[in-house]
């Protein structure tokens, strides 16, 4: 089933055995969906725990004495003020606040951190971080791991049971429970759950392990997408790219206020411009009216039949029980309920703006 | 006597007389998934070989369906408006899709019987 060019999970046997349709993702050949099927699965993750193979993300180990400050100059982050096992949604900007990535990061000692780059951005990621290193003391390690993410409000119980007591952690929370292993209490899913990395080996124990409790499931990429964005949640490369700001998609609660208008960080000052004229543009929710789904590119409409805005995402919400999707209009447009239309196949669908998210979130809180 | 004929593009017809009742096969539904959305046309559209006729929506994407032959659409099912996931649980029975009078019944020659679609999903 894997197509040429196509970087395979390091478990793909397991994935194989399990029934996986496999298709393209970022560079890599992933598990699309199992035996069960895409709506079985989101409905499992969500009732239950589903477990996801997500090692195409990428974990790199950021130390040394300097490793606080290379963060400071990559992303409008304060890593000085994160405590130890504390856990922030960040970004990396191009020179015009443009999203290069969006990144969790994780302070694991005073000098180390642990950050977790999506897939297709990996590489990029490092070259940018490296580029940054001038006349700092610090190393940047992308680890060899295999990334697991636990997901859904028996993950925490299924975990223990599987001999990984992860219940004391708080939502965005992490450490390393043993050598070579990151474990944290994130995802994105909207539910509870863990991340956890890990070397090959350790990680076919762990999975046999966790899939012998009947609670837990292989979930696809495709139920995994339509998790996130039932949560909310952006993609990169389709919600934020380059080319949108962390303003106008909607993302600057996870900048520190005194960072929002100065700062050193690369891109603060397209950020500071950004901040102070207001986005021209901004990412909603949009709620396609009867069944149809309105997909990712459609042009969205005004009643006068103006363009003024784009779907970034879309498809069905299996919890929501209808389409979902998200997309960026015109700022002025940007209040719930203001009707719109999406181009599908020619035909205008009535679209309404909806808050997110479409299903609410049920992070474990404290 | 109904006789069942399949296409390259995983669809199958019932054609009885010069009407063929159309859907996708089970390998088909089995490799689209859940769907969620079945985008039906109206009757009495004239329709070309080839013509995409119907949009099947899973989850994740939405993939067209085309006509096998050239005729002229008498029914959809419209019971797919309510309940989309018909063509996944009986793809080739309750999950049919349209029905239509065939204008060149002459095409069906080269189409698959259920041996040789058989051979061609292997």
């Amino acid at each position: 089933m894997t197509e040429a060019g196509l970087r395979t999970l390091p478990l793909e046997d397991l994935h194989t055995a399990a029934g996986a349709r496999f298709g393209a993702f970022a560079g890599w050949s992933m598990p699309l969906q199992y035996a069960a099927g895409v709506m079985k699965e989101h409905q499992h993750t969500r009732a239950h725990a589903g477990l996801f193979d997500i090692s195409h993300m990428k974990l790199i180990d950021v130390s040394g004495k300097d490793a606080a400050a290379l963060l400071a100059r990559a992303c409008p982050l304060d890593p000085e003020a994160l405590a130890e096992g504390q856990a922030k949604y960040t970004f990396l900007l191009n020179d015009r606040a443009g999203i290069i990535d969006d990144l969790i990061i994780t302070r694991l000692g005073p000098a180390r951190f642990m950050v977790v780059a999506n897939a297709g951005n990996a590489a990029r990621d490092e070259a940018h971080l490296r580029g940054l290193v001038g006349g700092l003391d610090c190393k940047i390690d992308p680890l060899d791991r295999v990334f697991l993410a636990l997901q859904g409000p028996e993950a925490s119980d299924v975990l223990a049971k599987a001999g990984i007591d992860g219940s004391a952690l708080g939502f965005m929370n992490g450490t390393e429970p043993r050598p070579g292993w990151f474990l944290s209490r994130s995802g994105y899913t909207g539910e509870d759950g863990f991340e956890l990395g890990l070397p090959e080996a350790d990680a076919r124990e762990v999975v046999a392990r966790l899939l012998a409790d009947e609670r837990v499931l292989w979930i696809g990429l495709a139920a995994r997408d339509s998790l996130r964005l039932e949560a909310g949640l952006c993609l990169h490369g389709q919600d934020i790219t380059e080319e949108t700001d962390p303003v106008a998609a909607g993302l600057t609660w996870a900048i520190p206020k005194a960072l929002r208008t100065s700062g050193t960080y690369f891109g603060h000052e397209a950020l500071a411009k950004i901040v102070a004229l207001g986005a021209a543009e901004c990412r909603v929710g949009l709620k396609p009216e009867g069944r149809q789904p309105v997909r990712a590119g459609a042009p969205l409409f005004d009643e006068a039949g103006n363009t003024v805005g784009r779907v970034t995402s879309g498809g069905f919400g299996p919890s929501a029980g209808h389409p979902v999707a998200m997309g960026y209009v015109a700022a002025p447009l940007a209040t719930n309920g203001t009707r719109l239309f999406a181009e599908v196949r020619g035909a205008k669908v009535p679209v309404d703006v909806h808050p997110l998210p479409f299903t609410p979130h049920r992070y474990r809180k404290g | 006597m109904a006789q069942t004929y399949y296409t390259q593009d995983h669809e199958w017809l019932r054609v009885e007389g010069d009407t063929a009742t159309v859907g996708i096969t089970d390998y088909a539904q089995e490799q689209l998934g859940d769907l969620v959305f079945v985008e039906l046309p109206e009757a009495g559209k004239v329709v070309a070989k080839g013509d995409t006729v119907v949009v099947v929506e899973s989850v994740k994407a939405a993939s067209d369906v085309y006509s096998p032959a050239d005729g002229t659409i008498v029914e959809t099912n419209g019971a797919l408006s309510s309940d989309p996931s018909l063509v996944n649980s009986a793809a080739t029975g309750d999950g049919w899709l349209w029905k239509m009078k065939l204008s060149a019944p002459s095409q069906l020659e080269g189409l698959l019987d259920e041996a040789g679609y058989a051979k061609l999903i292997g």
